[in-house]
């Protein structure tokens, strides 16, 4: 069957190797970890730090559910072993809000109703404050180009795409980067 | 993902030592420096190296323009080199190319060392289920060649393989004379980037003429083609984050309403970044009328060969490449 891992190979896959100790430095606070090196940033984060806001849809860098930002620039924390993200700077959904105070497109993406589901929305988020800081927010036509690494199986794309508009529209407090 | 043991060396001669393996398929040590192709295939299974060696932090990331042209480091990133001032104004096909690549975070991860050494998108390949693919499997045949095969190569094939090199990037490279400079234990080289990926032959699992431990350090493109006329037209089935069907990269001087010289690379249709010199010498010399066009590029059909699904493509790049030569030329 394609896409059946045999069993065999999942056996091997459950072998053990040696852990190796990484430090990462997520919004703002150093974690001492010590992971199998197989480990994803995206798992660090979800399985060993228990910050569950950056979803794992796909795993394979296709539907942009897990976007993190490294040192200020968006990426897919499933495509990135996680010991090879130490001395980076990364920041997460978690650390995006001041406090009580939500990110304006936090608020823009509520104001519009820009989710359904909503497994997709922390990364449509960090996504959608990078494309602002980036300055690729300036039309519709041009969000959705730069947005095009997010997937919404829910279809809310014509309110992701006014949800960031508006926030764009606030810039000067948009730089979230 | 196949257990293994991650090496985080703290210089580049201490990473060349451990004798990592770029460019085939069966090797048990390998190189991962930004990671988005080898992470994916490692946790599909489709390579399962023993020991990863990372290039992180250890390899040049500069981009410099001067008298000799330009050179960017193996691990400057997608996005750093397409929004570079000077990449932009100079070789406006490279950054084009990158631009129409991947999505915006993969650009920010992604390095250009290894996105000339990224693997096929074939389905066969990427998909271990399938127990025929030579690439993966020496040995164990293709299940393209009689399968769905609508993505596949119709350049450079062979019968054990036809499978399309993805990179958009190092379609352009081809088409502007790009070298790579490569390191080792033995010292450095610098290899013409036509001559950097194999053709499959009976030996697809070997992609690049890299000698074990051997990295990309950087990539060179000549000043004789900075400034050129040019275009790249990437066809694909969704109108962003997709691989190409049919791509062509085009640059192109100019006298008056005449092509003095041209320069076609196809991509999405061969086994390797493809250049045309067949179409170029055809070029040289001609106007902009559709039909000199059209005359020049119908020699791009030489030697290709159709698996049924894929056949479409032979008349379609023929298209692409007037079309990419037609907006070069209106190009100031």
């Amino acid at each position: 069957m394609p896409g059946a891992i045999s069993p065999a190979l999942a056996q091997v896959a459950g072998a053990a190797t040696p852990p190796l100790d990484v430090s990462l430095r997520i919004n703002g606070t150093e974690h001492r970890l010590s992971l199998d090196p197989r480990t994803t940033l995206l798992d660090a984060l979800r399985e060993h730090l228990h910050l569950t806001g950056s979803k794992k849809g796909c795993g394979l860098g296709q539907c942009g559910a897990c976007t993190v930002f490294m040192d200020g620039m968006r990426v897919k924390a499933c495509l990135s072993l996680a010991a090879l993200a130490q001395g980076r700077d990364i920041k997460t959904i978690e650390g995006l809000a001041q406090g009580d105070e939500l990110h304006p497109l936090q608020t823009a993406f509520i104001e519009r109703d820009a989710f359904q589901c909503g497994y997709c929305t922390s990364g449509q988020i960090m996504a959608g404050v990078a494309c602002i800081s980036e300055g690729h927010a300036g039309s519709p036509q041009e969000i959705r180009e730069w947005m095009s690494g997010n997937l919404c199986r829910c279809g809310a794309y014509d309110h992701i795409v006014a949800a960031i508009q508006d926030a764009a529209a606030v810039s000067g407090s948009t730089q979230g980067g | 993902m196949h257990p293994l043991v991650l090496e985080r060396p703290r210089d580049l001669s201490a990473a060349l030592s451990f004798g990592a393996q770029a460019g085939r398929n069966d090797a048990p040590v390998e190189y991962i420096a930004g990671g988005t192709d080898m992470v994916q295939l490692l946790q599909e299974y489709v390579r399962r190296p023993d020991r990863l060696v990372s290039l992180a932090g250890i390899l040049d990331d500069g981009i410099e323009i001067g008298p000799q042209g330009l050179r960017l480091g193996a691990a400057a990133t997608m996005a750093e080199v397409a929004a570079h001032q000077a990449v932009v104004e100079q070789f406006p096909l490279i950054s084009q190319a990158l631009l129409n690549s991947a999505s915006p975070q993969v650009r920010n991860q992604a390095t250009m060392g290894g996105n000339l050494l990224q693997r096929t998108r074939c389905p066969y390949f990427r998909d271990i289920g399938y127990e025929a693919c030579n690439k993966r499997a020496p040995g164990s045949g293709c299940a393209a060649l009689d399968g769905e095969n609508r993505w596949h190569a119709v350049l450079g094939t062979s019968d054990d393989c036809i499978a399309v090199h993805p990179s958009d990037l190092a379609v352009a490279l081809v088409a502007l004379d790009a070298s790579v400079e490569l390191r080792g234990t033995g010292g450095d080289r610098s290899v013409p980037l036509s001559d950097l990926h194999r053709l499959p032959r009976d030996t697809p699992h070997l992609e690049a003429v890299l000698e074990p431990g051997e990295v990309i350090t950087a990539i060179t493109v000549p000043a004789t083609t900075a400034g050129l006329r040019s275009h790249y037209l990437k066809v694909r089935d969704r109108a962003s984050f997709e691989f190409a069907v049919v791509s062509a990269a085009v640059a192109i001087e100019t006298d008056g309403a005449r092509i003095r010289q041209a320069r076609v690379a196809l991509g999405g249709v061969g086994t390797k970044p493809w250049r045309l010199p067949n179409v170029e010498t055809a070029l040289a010399g001609a106007d902009f009328e559709p039909a000199v066009l059209r005359q020049a590029a119908a020699l791009a059909a030489e030697g290709t060969r159709g698996r049924g699904h894929n056949d479409f493509k032979i008349e379609l790049m023929q298209r692409a490449i007037v079309r990419a030569v037609e907006i070069a030329g209106a190009r100031r």
